[in-house]
Formats: structure tokens, C-alpha cells, sequence
């Protein structure tokens, strides 16, 4: 029997590649559970005290809030406008409607260290002091643009004629956009929010140079890493972790019921 | 119920409505009246402006100048949902996020009229689709979702009915289907219908009225019987039907009927179906109103005869043979046989004799330019 290459070296490829991505996370997991004194890099044993008191480390937890209270405004802000503009890109004409688009790809584009300190420098200008205000700003800005990009592809989908027979059917505009443009555009500004609410949540670079004093969630990890990172940082890094995972789970899950439905 | 829906279709009146858009103008100054109650057909080649018309019927595009008017109204100023006017979309255009049901309720929730869900049931009921109300639009046939789509509209009970090409998306055998039932349920429910096709055969099926569109303009406007056998311009001779067209300069004129020279040839038409009478003259005769024969016709004052020539080509449509006759000096001439089984027994290449009674000609006001070929 000959040799088959493909049928030894793709799988354990594949594993490794899957190995390489999860021993990270498994490590942040595995050491939520640490029974740590100071440093985290040892392990002294299991417990759950981490998990049960997780503010037991007040920096920790402060900054998780900080971080959760700058996602879900810069979220909120930047589906709210980036939906308004990606339906204004894909159905008006309008002078300087290619300068906007042109302009929208170029956060994407930019260096974080370039928007960041770009953004620093600006407010100084202002004369405004960095503080939530500022981070919340900059968060907004970066996140517009995914916001854009990928409600546009949604409302591209969207047949212009139901909303014509929307407005031929006796609803004014508000409410054609309230009870056909809208639901129909929902599973992509939800993905759109989904995707702003994690590149905030995460964003360090853009954030160092703005936020001042206020400590955001990768901002004290990444201070924290230079004395040991406290065990009660890899619970919030798992818990978010899970909360993701579940998300993503429960999207696919009612998606498959919903094709099993409509197979019927 | 089709007795829950009082006949109250409107008039509709269009005056020199206009629609221009950059660099074309869709629609040239139209006048229009369509009586309460009718089903008027607006047939057209793509482009000719009849869905930008319906459109503008609708307020979904909003006319350079002119007035539209329903039931006596001007309505011109009116936004789309303020006017008692629905439209069966081309693609239905179904809101994919609700059911059935909730589809054809959507325009009575929109007026607050009492009770929605019996009526839009009694609406479903009418189009022999409720039991299928719970379900999503996707999960319905093409010719489901088009009946669903005129359950909506015809739910609202509008003054005038639009329906933009409702048909184009189903099969032939589905299509000729839902022409009946559309013709039943017009003359059913009693509402003003006008009904936009490319499709000549199903403008001529359904309307009682049926108005030729080109080039933004309307070029004749009749009963689908009194188009085809008196068509005005070389476009409508071409494009409802077949036609033979000869033009030449006008010879004779007497008291019944004028004759021109057509390469040598005379052919007569009866003054009674001419337009004009002097100068270079278009007539034309249906292909299924011509004979031919294998030898040369005696000549007669009642019969216009050209030829010899010979068959290039005989297809095969099913109650009838197609020829196409190629006669030398004159060209070719297409012959409609009904398929009865008695009809002579030709071949390819036979040389044969073309001949039509005179009072089944008829006189263009205009020449044919070629261009009416195209459909």
C-alpha cells in the first residue's frame, strides 16, 4: 500500500494548528483557578476563590468596568451613525458621497500608533483633559468605520422595491424604516455592533494614548505584566472568553433551527 | 369573501403628465383616462416608459410636470401612502420577516382598520391560499407568493389597482393560470386595473382596453380586437402581432379605395382603413389573412396579388404553419395556414402565388423604419 501523504499530514497539521491557538487560552483558563499569592506563574494549587471574589483585586475589577462602560457607548454611538451612513452610501447620491466612502476606509488603514497619537495630539489641541470623554471619542471613531462597512453589505442585500411596497402600502417613511428597513437590517447591525463592541473592549494602543489616568481592562493587564498579572485577571479574560463562545453558540444554534424550519 | 369587497374602483385621469430624467426623457407629455371599473392595459417594449408611468401613478417617482388625477382628485402631490392606490410589484416584493398573513394585513394595520386578521384571512381566502397564512413568503411557489402579493393589495381595497409585470417571473402554463383568475377576481371585486406588460398576447387576453407605449408616448389606444386588426402606426402593426407591410406612392384613388405601386406591383386598401391618403403609404396585412396558391390567381378589383415566389422557410407552430414566401423585386412575405389537415400540400422551394382580400388591408400613418423589428 502506498503512502498517503494528505491522510497523515493534513490532520496533524490541523491539530497542531488548533493546539498553537488554544494552549494560550487554556493557559488563561487553567490559571483563573490558581491558587496565587502576588504572581500568577506558578501553580500553588486549585481553588475557586478567584472566581468567587473577583474583586477581591479592586484595580482588576475597576478597570473591567471602565472597559465595559467605554465598549457599550462607543458601540451604541457608532452602530447608531455608521447604520445612518452605510444606508445613506448605498441609496443616495450625493456630492462627495465617494470622498465619505474614501474617507471611512482610512481608520482601517491607519497605524493604531498613528490614529493614537493623532488623536492625543488633537485633544491637547482642545485643550480637552484625557479621561473617559476622550477614550469613549476615539473608540467611537476607529469602530465607525467596521460599523459601516459591514451594515453597507446588509442594506446592499436589501431589495429597494419592499420598501416601496412599505410606502405603497400606507406606512410613512418612519414607519417603513421602523417595520421593514430596520428588522430586515437587524442581523447586520447586530454583527456590526458585535464587532465594534469587541475591537473597543480590547483596543490597547489607541487607548494608552488617550485615556490618561483611567485604567481600562488591557490597559492593567498590560501594566500588571510587568509585576504578575493577578489571578483575577484570567477570570475576567475566561469569562469574557465564555460569554463570546456562548454568543456564537447560541447565533448558530438558532440559525440551524430556524433553516430547519423554513426546510420543512 | 369576495362579497366583503365593494365595488369602488376609481377613474383615473393623466394629463400631460412628463417625466424626464438626466439626459432622457422617460415619458413623454402622456394623456390618459381610464374609466372606473376597467382593466386597461399600458403594453410596451422595455424601456418605453410604461413602468415609470405606474410609478408615477403610484407617487413612487414624481413627475416633471402634469397632473395625475384619481376618482376626480389631483393626487399629484400626494406622498405613496397617502394615495388609495396599490401595487402588485414585479417581484412581488413580500416582506421576508413577516408571515402570510401578517403580509397582507400590513396595509389595514397601517390605516387602523378593525378587525385586520379576518379580513386579511377572508383577502387569502379570495386567492385559495389561507391555508398557508403561517407561512414565510420564501417558503411559497413563484405563483403563491404573485397571488399572496395581490391578496395585499387587493385586501386595502384601493380605487385603482397597479400591477407592474405581475406575471413575468412565472412559466407559460402558471402565467395563462393566473391570467384567468386575475380577470375573474378583477371582474369579481370590480376595481380599476391597469396592468403593465411587455407580453402582447396578455394584454390582449386580459384588457378591456389596451394602450400601445413607445418611445414614451402612447401610439394607439383601443379595444385589443380594433388594435389588431386596424393598427395605426408601423410599430403597432409590428409589435401586437405579425405583420406584412408594403409601402409605396399612391397610384389610383377612387371613392372606396386608394392603391399604391409597390415595386411594380398594385396593391389596394379599403379608404375605410387608411390613415392618409397621398404621398408614400404603408399597407400591411396580418400574415393569417393571406392565401397562397400554386398557380397564378385570376386578377380581380377584391384581391391583391403578388408573386410568383418561393417558400424559404415553413415552421410548425402547432394550430398553424408558418411560410415565409420570398417573392424576387418584393421579399419576403410571411403566410399564417390554420393547421386543418386540408390545407395544400407545399414544399420547400415550391413556387407559389400570395393573395389577400382588399378589405383586409389596412393604411399606416406612418412608414416603417425597421426599427419596430426589434422587440
Amino acid at each position: 500500500m502506498r503512502f498517503s501523504l494528505g491522510k497523515y499530514l493534513l490532520p496533524t497539521y490541523v491539530a497542531l494548528t488548533f493546539l498553537f491557538l488554544a494552549i494560550p487560552i487554556a493557559y488563561t483558563f487553567a490559571f483563573s483557578f490558581n491558587d496565587s499569592i502576588k504572581s500568577n506563574i506558578i501553580w500553588r494549587g486549585f481553588t475557586f476563590d478567584n472566581w468567587l471574589d473577583v474583586c477581591n483585586q479592586q484595580e482588576v475589577c475597576d478597570a473591567f468596568a471602565n472597559s465595559v462602560i467605554v465598549a457599550v457607548t462607543a458601540t451604541f454611538i457608532s452602530t447608531v451613525l455608521g447604520t445612518m451612513i452605510a444606508i445613506a452610501l448605498v441609496r443616495y447620491r450625493f456630492k462627495f458621497r465617494s470622498a465619505t466612502n474614501l474617507l471611512l476606509f482610512l481608520p482601517l488603514a491607519t497605524p493604531e500608533v498613528v490614529m493614537g497619537a493623532g488623536l492625543a495630539a488633537q485633544f491637547l489641541d482642545f485643550g480637552w483633559p484625557k479621561g473617559m470623554g476622550t477614550v469613549i471619542i476615539a473608540h467611537t471613531m476607529f469602530t465607525l468605520s467596521f460599523v459601516v462597512v459591514t451594515v453597507k453589505a446588509r442594506v446592499a442585500t436589501l431589495d429597494p422595491a419592499l420598501e416601496e411596497a412599505g410606502r405603497d402600502l400606507y406606512a410613512n417613511p418612519l414607519q417603513v424604516f421602523w417595520k421593514i428597513t430596520f428588522p430586515l437590517l437587524l442581523p447586520g447591525i447586530l454583527a456590526a455592533a458585535m464587532l465594534a463592541f469587541a475591537l473597543s473592549f480590547d483596543d490597547f494602543i489607541i487607548t494608552q494614548f488617550n485615556s490618561g489616568a483611567v485604567d481600562t481592562f488591557p490597559k492593567f493587564v498590560y501594566t500588571a505584566a510587568a509585576r504578575g498579572i493577578p489571578a483575577e485577571a484570567n477570570v475576567i479574560g475566561s469569562f469574557v472568553f465564555i460569554v463570546a463562545i456562548a454568543i456564537v453558540l447560541v447565533v448558530q444554534i438558532r440559525s440551524s433551527i430556524k433553516q430547519r424550519k423554513l426546510a420543512k | 369573501m369576495a362579497t366583503d369587497f365593494v365595488a369602488r374602483g376609481q377613474d383615473l385621469e393623466l394629463v400631460e403628465v412628463r417625466k424626464e430624467f438626466p439626459g432622457f426623457v422617460a415619458v413623454e407629455s402622456l394623456d390618459l383616462k381610464i374609466p372606473a371599473g376597467e382593466f386597461f392595459a399600458l403594453l410596451g417594449p422595455s424601456g418605453c416608459g410604461k413602468t415609470t408611468t405606474l410609478r408615477m401613478i403610484a407617487g413612487l417617482e414624481t413627475p416633471t410636470s402634469g397632473k395625475v388625477l384619481i376618482g376626480g382628485k389631483d393626487v399629484t402631490d400626494q406622498k405613496p401612502h397617502e394615495r388609495p392606490v396599490n401595487t402588485v410589484f414585479q417581484n412581488y416584493a413580500l416582506f421576508p420577516h413577516m408571515t402570510v398573513l401578517e403580509n397582507v394585513a400590513f396595509g389595514l394595520r397601517q390605516r387602523k382598520v378593525d378587525d385586520p386578521l379576518p379580513k386579511a384571512t377572508a383577502a387569502l381566502e379570495m386567492v385559495e391560499l389561507n391555508h398557508l397564512a403561517s407561512r414565510r413568503p420564501q417558503q411559497l411557489s413563484g405563483g403563491q407568493q404573485q397571488r399572496v402579493a395581490l391578496a395585499r393589495a387587493l385586501v386595502n381595497r384601493p380605487a385603482l389597482l397597479l400591477l407592474d409585470e405581475p406575471l413575468g417571473a412565472l412559466d407559460l402554463k402558471l402565467r395563462r393560470q393566473m391570467q384567468l383568475e386575475l380577470k375573474d377576481i378583477q371582474s369579481e371585486v370590480g376595481l380599476t386595473f391597469l396592468h403593465v406588460t411587455h407580453d402582447q398576447e396578455e394584454a390582449m387576453d386580459m384588457a378591456d382596453t389596451v394602450a400601445v407605449m413607445n418611445h414614451g408616448r402612447i401610439e394607439q389606444m383601443g379595444a385589443p380586437e380594433k388594435l389588431y386588426d386596424r393598427p395605426k402606426t408601423a410599430f403597432v402593426a409590428k409589435f401586437l402581432g405579425q405583420s406584412n407591410l408594403f409601402v409605396g406612392e399612391v397610384t389610383d384613388k377612387s371613392s372606396e379605395t386608394i392603391s399604391i405601386n409597390f415595386r411594380g406591383n398594385k396593391i389596394t386598401a379599403p379608404n375605410s382603413r387608411i390613415e392618409k391618403s397621398s404621398g408614400k403609404v404603408a399597407i400591411g396585412v396580418r400574415p393569417e389573412k393571406t392565401e397562397f396558391h400554386e398557380s397564378k390567381p385570376a386578377a380581380s378589383s377584391t384581391q391583391n396579388v403578388l408573386g410568383p415566389g418561393k417558400i424559404t422557410d415553413i415552421r410548425f407552430t402547432g394550430v398553424s404553419n408558418q411560410y415565409q414566401i420570398e417573392i424576387p423585386e418584393i421579399g419576403e412575405i410571411t403566410v399564417f395556414a390554420q393547421n386543418v389537415g386540408r390545407s395544400p400540400v407545399v414544399e420547400l422551394g415550391a413556387e407559389v402565388w400570395v393573395s389577400w382580400k382588399v378589405e383586409h388591408s389596412f393604411g399606416l400613418a406612418d412608414l416603417p423604419t425597421g426599427e419596430e423589428d426589434i422587440e
